[in-house]
């Protein structure tokens, strides 16, 4: 028997993009399309939120898809199966509202295609049809394709340089998708968060109904701290607890993107000393 | 130390009052200000024995009422006064199984010291250093002996949230002899014993030790568990004979100013967890930062507001600033703590408000305008209402600052329990005699019921509810 919290498998996708399967039975069990854990790696380690991007609740195994960014996600990387992560605390967030809409268009961009995968699938089984777009900034970069394909009845797919599907963004497949096909009855969309404001811009003219899954620093997961405070139709929301996800026309895309760069400086500092010390014990170890 | 105590043997009453209250040893201001370590050092076995004779052992004693868990301070203070310190914890942990915690955090200036009768003499006898002093003793001599325990009942209690309410509540049901499981969304155990109070008042270690404790005793703690997300009460309710709620005030206050959202603007609650439960003050050996903090200006007047002010400090701040909209009179800050933070250097600006931010191009907070305040008419609270003085605006530079104007109940619980009775605040409505609420089976206390109060406060009503729960456990009625 797997111990909680122990990694089954760690393994690269795609260009510094890890899956990881990770035995958490509990959360596993009860988490819904949409929802985030809140991991730590150990003792002096930070808590990140990372969303959920599959879960099989027969084997308890929970799926993390999770980009390399700075000192904790490259620290993620090195760990192996059998290792054990300190924490995981979960499922936060309130789960994505799953119902028969109609059409819904996904947009995926880059590490966000994750979370858009069980969306995918919970709003197929409610059964909608599903129009999937997806954007990488080059094809090596694409993940989580065959399983979008499984879950959808429409792929649509560009990569900024053109290397794989149309040479483009995302918002032109899917301004196109509107002037061929009309208006779909709802577009959930998760990437970067320019990605999603550029969206929701494109949008805006049909006023198709949006919904975007926010991603900021976050500390308890609980609302607790109101690190994650974004500003939604004027208000101030806590995204751990009102969200991740929100009406995309509401959203102040700007202030998060600013709340996003506060600790860049830190960030990086943790992240080179991390790099330099691991090349130090590689070399050791060779 | 029975030598020391022999010289008290044949005091006079007459000299016994004259003994002057002993001071608290402490960390040098300039020097405390560079670290995260305890500024109170406690007690010598000298100070504790002189101090403890100069109660004079009234024969209807007034303290013990202002006690809001009725310690029978008398009796272990004599005992500390003759030198008997295992007598005098044991008598203390009859009343209170957390000395060491309450020694250091409840405000005895107005409960038990404010009724000392000395208080009209001269000094009240130091009831909190004394607890403090023997709480110490016990656990530096290694002599902390486990209560005993009830015969098994069979009974199963599911206590959420590991602050002080719970903490109260799992030790005196796992003493009936209950199976106690106490579940924890963070990571370590405490609560706001651990993520709000900074280590430089209460020592993380202190509040291990304590949980320590619970856990030989048998008690179950089930960290990084976030009921009602990872399952509910009434999932709880399936499997345990009763639950009981002391999940707090979680949920920071802003005051929804203009230029709130900038960064470098935080709550005390994160400002405050990023360091005591994440350790950012020793970046980049743990991996959770904090900004370089500059300027600070720390809004309120609480305790939390002082802790956050001080802990400011001991980042390296350039300046710290407390902006409180009432006089210092109307503080709600223990003295101890609005002295300690004037020593190391905090700049009070009393009667002023902020009104607005402004950042700079990255969106970082650069200026703070604030308006002057003078007092009116009391309010509800009793106290005079703050009226701005018109046209009085003025304007701070500052690079951080943190909002400590208090906490409403944490939410997670009252919106994922459909059927439980919810006040006007968010607050969870109980019965502070019994800890019932309206759900069957469910009991809260603490500041979940309250809204923001007192460490001592929450643990005395959580003893009312652990006897609540005694009670329904044995007989089943609601």
């Amino acid at each position: 028997m797997p111990q909680n919290n122990e990694i089954l498998e760690n393994m690269r996708i795609a260009p510094e993009v890890n899956r990881y399967r990770i035995y958490a039975p509990d959360i596993a069990n009860v988490r819904r399309a949409g929802q985030f854990v809140i991991i730590r790696i150990d003792d002096h380690g930070e808590r990140i939120p990372l969303t959920i991007a599959d879960a099989d609740p027969d084997r308890g195994e929970l799926i993390l898809i999770v980009q390399e960014v700075g000192k904790t996600t490259a620290h993620l990387a090195t760990l192996k199966a059998g290792d054990q992560l300190k924490d995981i605390i979960g499922p936060l967030g309130s789960p994505t509202h799953i119902n028969n809409f109609g059409t819904v268009v996904i947009v995926g961009g880059g590490i966000g295609i994750a979370p858009c995968y069980p969306i995918a699938k919970a709003m197929k089984k409610a059964g909608n049809h599903i129009v999937t777009i997806l954007g990488a900034r080059t094809k090596d970069l694409l993940i989580m394709e065959d399983e979008m394909r499984k879950t959808s009845d429409e792929v649509n797919i560009c990569t900024d340089d053109g290397s794989y599907g149309a040479k483009g963004l995302v918002t032109d497949l899917l301004k196109n998708y509107i002037e061929e096909q009309g208006n779909p009855d709802l577009c959930v969309a998760i990437g970067p968060v320019i990605m999603m404001k550029f969206v929701v811009e494109t949008l805006r003219p049909y006023q198709i109904p949006v919904i975007v899954s926010l991603n900021p620093i976050m500390i308890d997961g609980t609302g607790m701290c109101g690190g994650c405070r974004v500003e939604v139709g004027g208000e101030t929301k806590f995204v751990c607890v009102d969200g991740p996800e929100f009406d995309g026309y509401a959203v102040n895309f700007d202030l998060l993107m600013r709340r996003l760069t506060l600790y860049r400086k830190q960030e990086h500092e943790a992240y080179e000393l991390f790099k330099r010390s691991h090349r130090c014990q590689i070399e050791a170890e060779l | 130390m029975q030598e020391i105590a022999a010289k008290f043997k044949e005091i006079t009453p007459k000299e016994r009052v004259k003994i002057p209250r002993q001071p608290m040893p402490q960390q040098h201001p300039d020097k405390r200000v560079k670290n995260f370590d305890e500024v109170p050092l406690g007690y010598t076995v000298e100070q504790a024995i002189t101090e403890a004779n100069r109660c004079i052992q009234c024969k209807k004693p007034s303290c013990i009422d202002g006690c809001p868990v009725h310690i029978n301070i008398p009796e272990f203070i004599e005992f500390i006064a003759k030198g008997n310190f295992q007598r005098a914890i044991e008598s203390m942990k009859k009343y209170n199984m957390l000395p060491a915690i309450c020694g250091r955090v409840c405000p005895q200036e107005e409960q038990c010291e404010a009724t000392c009768v000395l208080k009209h003499r001269s000094e009240p006898v130091a009831i909190g250093r004394l607890e403090r002093f023997i709480a110490d003793w016990e656990r530096d001599h290694g002599k902390i002996a486990l209560p005993s325990l009830a015969p098994p009942s069979g009974k199963k209690v599911a206590v959420v949230g590991s602050g002080p309410a719970g903490l109260t509540v799992a030790t005196d049901l796992r003493r009936s002899g209950h199976e106690v499981t106490m579940f924890e969304a963070f990571h370590a155990p405490g609560g706001v014993l651990f993520y709000g109070i900074p280590g430089f008042r209460l020592p993380k270690r202190i509040v291990w030790a304590e949980v320590k404790i619970l856990q030989k005793m048998g008690v179950e703690l089930k960290l990084s568990h976030v009921v009602g997300k990872l399952g509910t009460v009434d999932s709880l309710l399936e499997e345990y004979g009763a639950v009981f709620i002391g999940t707090g005030a979680g949920l920071p206050y802003f005051m929804g100013i203009p230029g709130e959202n900038l960064t470098g603007i935080y709550s005390a609650n994160e400002f405050l967890t990023r360091n005591n439960l994440m350790r950012a003050f020793e970046f980049p050996t743990y991996d959770t930062p904090i900004v370089d903090v500059g300027r600070v200006a720390v809004i309120g007047g609480g305790n939390v507001t002082m802790d956050s002010a001080r802990t400011a400090l001991r980042l390296g701040a350039e300046k710290v600033y407390n902006i409180y909209r009432r006089s210092r009179v109307e503080m709600p800050a223990r003295d101890e703590e609005i002295e300690r933070a004037e020593e190391e250097g905090v700049i009070f600006k009393l009667l002023h408000n902020p009104v607005r931010y402004s950042g700079d191009e990255n969106g970082r907070v650069k200026e703070m305008e604030c308006i002057r305040m003078e007092l009116g008419e009391p309010d509800e609270s009793g106290r005079r209402r703050p009226v701005p003085i018109k046209g009085s605006e003025f304007t701070i530079d500052v690079d951080t600052v943190v909002v400590a104007i208090g906490n409403s109940p944490n939410p997670l619980i009252p919106r994922t329990t459909p059927d439980i009775k919810v006040g006007s605040h968010g607050n969870i409505e109980a019965d502070t005699e019994t800890g019932k609420t309206s759900k069957k089976g469910v009991f809260a206390a603490g500041d979940i019921v309250l809204g923001a109060a007192t460490v001592i406060l929450a643990m005395g009503h959580a003893r009312n509810a652990a006897s609540g729960i005694n009670e329904y456990l044995q007989t089943g009625k609601w």
